[in-house]
């Protein structure tokens, strides 16, 4: 399934500054897996024992995957990945 | 003698929709039944069974309110403007608004979304501003602007002119200043009816239970996790509805937690650790980006002191500066979240320099 990622710009340097990285893959923990073979270091910044850290959450399409089937959540042609970390900025 | 005559919005049924008419008489009461002559129901408005007026009326001549001077009896000349302001419903609260509130508040008070009833709601309306930084900025203004009657505003800063690139409240002259008297000079000069209230310790666990409950709204502008965290316990424990926005090179995100109904822990259970994040200061962020976002959290607030129209409840705005790009997802209520879950663990503020593993500063 080519699903599209969006990559926050925390992330860009991992992806040569692309925010946007189409992908396939049939679930979202092998869609991570994927993601980091493809760019090295990106997969650090998501996961921690192989659980996805608790400071970035995975929208698919507009809803938390830990609402739905968390790393199982299955894909489908078309759909939209984002990643969104928390940000502290404010100043 | 021919005077104008200001009339506010509830009387202006009586007087065809007209905000100014003309009127004569030697004096105010002179005056008062003469428009009750031109406009029949006016008299009804203002004066009692004993034809004396009604103690929630207030009448001003040439901006001096008439008990200031003579009382019904004030003289007036020709050419003097006169104005009767009644006490708006609900607004038992508080004294009636002025002819200067009136005519500063116009654009509200014409619109049937906000009226005198929704400025009495932003008169009343008590909001706190974590930050006088980046997205403090243009909050502070616009609920200055907007006539918010109490604005608290913390931050432990001063003003550095790196600053000044963003933080659009502070100006050249007020560098190395307290970021709160900065802010408290801009905020009452551009409307001298707010109360300001600054603290200027940092926030901790130890004076935030002191601090937030003195609010209706918070609105989160920190630019560190520990006290995101921290704000974030204390509104929901304070049961206060808090508007979290935060910023990062040129992406912004933005929602609005109602208590019980979902938390920043329900969003981020945890906080990055030191360094793996880097913060505005590390990584820069575009002058611009708070403005937007401000801006965003600033009408957030309006409208739920109004409560009008739909609030960013259970959704997390995103927005992309570069793209331009807006866009909402879905959050919601974590029950297994520690604090606003169904079995809550923090029942109490904790060390929230321990929990992030930084201090309350940007880390």
């Amino acid at each position: 399934m080519a699903v599209e990622v969006r990559v926050p710009s925390m992330l860009q340097k991992f992806t040569d500054g692309e925010k946007k990285v189409q992908v396939e893959s049939g679930n979202v923990g092998e869609l991570l897996t994927t993601l980091e073979t493809s760019y090295p270091g990106i997969g650090h910044q998501l996961l921690e024992d192989g659980e996805l850290r608790r400071f970035v959450n995975i929208y698919l399409n507009d809803e938390d995957i830990r609402f739905l089937d968390g790393m199982e959540t299955s894909l489908s042609d078309g759909d939209v990945l984002a990643i969104l970390p928390a940000l502290a900025g404010g100043a | 003698m021919s005077v104008k005559v200001y009339i506010p919005t509830p009387f202006r049924k009586i007087t065809g929709n007209r905000t100014f008419v003309d009127a004569d008489g030697i004096d105010v009461n002179g005056v008062l039944r003469d428009l009750d002559q031109r406009f029949p129901g006016f008299g009804e408005m203002v004066f009692d069974g004993e034809q004396e007026l009604l103690e929630h009326v207030n009448v001003y001549v040439n901006n001096h309110e008439i008990t200031s001077l003579e009382g019904p009896e004030t003289k007036v000349a020709d050419g003097d403007e006169m104005a009767v302001i009644p006490a708006i419903a609900g607004g038992a609260v508080g004294a009636a608004m002025t002819p200067e509130m009136v005519e500063r508040y116009s654009r509200h008070l014409i619109m049937d979304q906000v009226g005198p009833l929704g400025q009495r709601k932003l008169i009343d309306g008590k909001i706190l501003a974590v930050g006088a930084g980046g997205l403090g900025s243009p909050v502070l203004v616009y609920l200055a602007a907007a006539g918010i009657g109490t604005i608290g505003i913390a931050d432990f800063d001063v003003v550095d002119r790196s600053n000044l690139q963003r933080q659009i409240i502070h100006g050249t002259s007020d560098i190395g200043r307290m970021k709160v008297d900065s802010a408290k000079d801009r905020i009452l000069d551009m409307n001298p009816n707010i109360n300001v209230i600054t603290h200027t310790s940092p926030l901790t666990s130890d004076n935030a239970m002191e601090i937030i409950p003195e609010y209706d709204v918070i609105i989160n502008g920190a630019d560190n996790f520990a006290t995101r965290y921290l704000v974030n316990d204390a509104a929901f424990l304070a049961e206060k509805i808090l508007v979290d926005g935060s910023i990062f090179l040129f992406e912004g995100q933005v929602t609005t937690f109602f208590p019980g109904e979902g938390c920043y822990r329900c969003l981020y259970p945890s906080p990055p650790p030191p360094g793996m994040v880097p913060s505005c200061s590390e990584a820069g962020v575009l002058g611009v980006l708070p403005g937007t976002v401000g801006a965003i959290q600033a009408t957030e607030a309006i409208k739920v002191l109004l409560e009008q129209g739909e609030p960013l409840k259970n959704r997390l705005l995103l927005y992309d500066a570069l793209a331009m790009d807006f866009r909402t997802v879905k959050i919601r209520r974590d029950p297994a979240c520690p604090l606003c879950g169904d079995a809550p663990s923090v029942t109490e503020l904790i060390d929230y320099e321990e929990f992030c593993g930084s201090p309350f500063h940007e880390n």
